[in-house]
């Protein structure tokens, strides 16, 4: 039967919402009551059916909306989608890539035949059937990273490897938590991750990257992000920030649960193997606070997560104006019983 | 003042110093002729013979041209502004050989955009020093309408083609040689900001 794929927005009338079941898988970034930033990888194994582990590329019933907004965002702004000249052949590894883990996890909606270099692609959701010839940049209507990536959930940035470091040269960004592609094509890791508070001090980004440059083929990692979103509004580029900035001023004791999002990156790491780049594709889930409360652990954990974090993670992540509205709000889900440890659900 | 290092995008400058080689280019812009003549006091005898100077006066006027023609350059170039001295330049870089000097000294635009110029065409990082003199005025590239604010002294700074009022932040882009100007006031643009000269 495969997917129920829902039609909804994420813009203007703001229609999306989550299905039982996905409240249900949504990925909870919490193991414990607090957070602050740590080296947290680990291997991109596959997870418990019904997950968002299941497959390692995860298609849910956002897909077809999801891939809807990307359209608009880069018709508005083709700078979104950017891959430096040397890149080519790393868009080609990522096709493949998407390609085959889609068709393999959802046989029922992707369909990948090849012969050879000829190679058949059907995606049923998004209408598409696509004969073309791998390698052969003329007989697909967009280069390799953008035809794929306009059919994949996620952002994705593609890393070039050299001098013991990873450049960001190539990727295509529209579901984005604040930061600007345009402006960060071209650096290094250390640079792009230039902005965030604590971190650098604490040694994360210099063991992160130890660990990235000696992924292996085959051999994905994953780690966990979050902040929080006015709205399920999946562009909140630095961009557009002017005009999504407002939406902060928005919530009020009475509106959080329908207002405040929970927005959750599933982030994961891919050696590709022509190019050795690394891919890395960045999967935004969104919880608006009324879903996210249906689980009694939830509410209770990121009402605590929410009081006690740090006030540099806060500004960075900037939820300052309306921090104290959301914790309140949640207090009132919060017994004070002690949290189980893990992600799940009681 | 010595640019303090801050972020990890934010660049950080050198002081110039004679390398090997004849063949020396020299970019400059207004203080930043003292780091040449800085340079000077410690060169071999010749190291001009072969060098090219090229000037941009800006606010000093004809404060450094004696002095730095007295360095009897083998070609010297004065011009009004970075911007009108860049297809020449570009036109430089791309016939240079290998051997090539490049030395950057004056304000962060002046050594952003040569550097950005010399790097497009493929000269290597490590035959380029830059020294910072001078104002620390800013180059800043809105990030809402892509629009790059030349000489930027004010925190917080309005767009000179939006007319958004911009936060100048540390994060810099090399490709853009520019700095990041985001809105300050996104969330509630009716908040008056103080606006204050801070890159003096
Ligand atoms: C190579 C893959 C990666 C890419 C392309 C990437 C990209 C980014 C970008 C663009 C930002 C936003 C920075 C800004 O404010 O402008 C960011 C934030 C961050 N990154 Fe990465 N990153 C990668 C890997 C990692 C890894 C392995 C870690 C491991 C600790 C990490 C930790 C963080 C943290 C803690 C933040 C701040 C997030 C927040 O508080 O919301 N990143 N990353």
């Amino acid at each position: 039967m495969g997917i129920q794929f829902r039609t909804e927005t994420f813009r203007d009338d703001f229609t999306f919402r989550n299905s039982p079941e996905h409240i249900r898988r949504f990925p909870f970034p919490f193991h414990e009551d607090s957070y602050m930033y740590a080296v947290n990888i680990e291997p991109h194994v596959p997870g418990p059916k019904g997950s968002v582990l299941e497959n390692l590329i995860d298609v849910d019933e956002h897909y077809v909306s999801e891939m809807a907004d990307r359209a608009l965002v880069l018709a508005e702004d083709p700078l979104r989608c950017q891959s430096l000249p040397h890149m080519t052949l790393a868009g080609w590894d990522l096709l493949e890539l998407l390609m085959t883990e889609q068709a393999k996890g959802y046989p029922e909606h992707f369909t990948l035949t090849r012969d050879g270099d000829n190679w058949h692609w059907i995606n049923r959701p998004l209408g598409i059937d696509q004969k073309f010839v791998f390698g052969d940049l003329s007989t697909l209507p967009y280069g390799p990273m953008e035809y794929i990536t306009r059919q994949s959930q996620g952002d994705f940035c593609i890393l070039d490897q050299r001098d013991g470091n990873l450049w960001m040269d190539a990727g295509i960004v529209t579901t984005q938590a604040d930061w600007s592609l345009d402006f960060d094509i071209g650096m290094n890791f250390f640079e792009w991750h230039a902005p965030v508070p604590l971190a650098h001090e604490k040694g994360v980004f210099t063991r992160a990257l130890k660990f990235l440059l000696n992924i292996q083929q085959g051999q994905p990692a994953r780690r966990l992000n979050w902040t929080m979103t006015i709205n399920p509004r999946l562009d909140t580029s630095p961009e557009n920030f002017h005009k999504w900035g407002p939406d902060r001023t928005t919530v009020t004791p009475e509106n959080v649960g329908q207002k405040v999002h929970l927005r959750v990156e599933l982030q994961s790491f891919w050696r590709l193997p022509r190019s050795n780049a690394m891919v890395f594709p960045i999967r935004c889930y969104l919880i608006k606070m009324d879903e996210l409360a249906t689980s009694k652990k939830w509410a209770r954990r990121l009402h605590r997560v929410l009081r006690d974090l740090p006030e540099e993670l806060a500004t960075y992540k900037g939820l300052t104006r309306y921090r104290p509205t959301v914790v309140e709000w949640l207090a009132k889900h919060d017994d004070g019983a002690p949290t189980s440890s893990g992600f799940g659900p009681d | 003042m010595p640019i303090e290092p801050t972020i990890k995008s934010r660049p950080v400058y050198g002081t110039l110093s004679p390398q090997p080689g004849t063949d020396h280019l020299f970019i400059a812009d207004a203080e930043g002729a003292e780091a040449i003549l800085d340079l000077a006091k410690s060169a071999p005898p010749g190291f001009f013979d072969a060098a090219e100077i090229v000037f941009i006066p800006r606010a000093s006027g004809d404060g450094y041209l004696a002095a730095l023609h007295a360095l009897k350059p083998a070609r010297f170039y004065e011009g009004p502004s970075i911007g009108a001295a860049l297809p020449r330049l570009k036109q430089t870089f791309a016939t240079a050989h290998m051997g090539l000097r490049l030395y950057l000294s004056g304000t962060e635009g002046l050594i952003g955009q040569a550097m950005q110029a010399a790097l497009d065409a493929g000269i290597d990082h490590s035959s380029i020093q830059t020294e910072h003199r001078g104002s620390l005025a800013r180059r800043v590239q809105c990030v809402h309408c892509k629009g790059v604010t030349e000489d930027v002294t004010t925190q917080p700074v309005t767009c000179s083609h939006c007319g958004l009022l911009l936060l100048v932040r540390d994060h810099y882009s090399r490709r853009l040689a520019a700095f990041q100007g985001v809105c300050i006031n996104a969330e509630d643009q009716s908040e008056k900001v103080p606006v204050e000269e801070v890159f003096r």
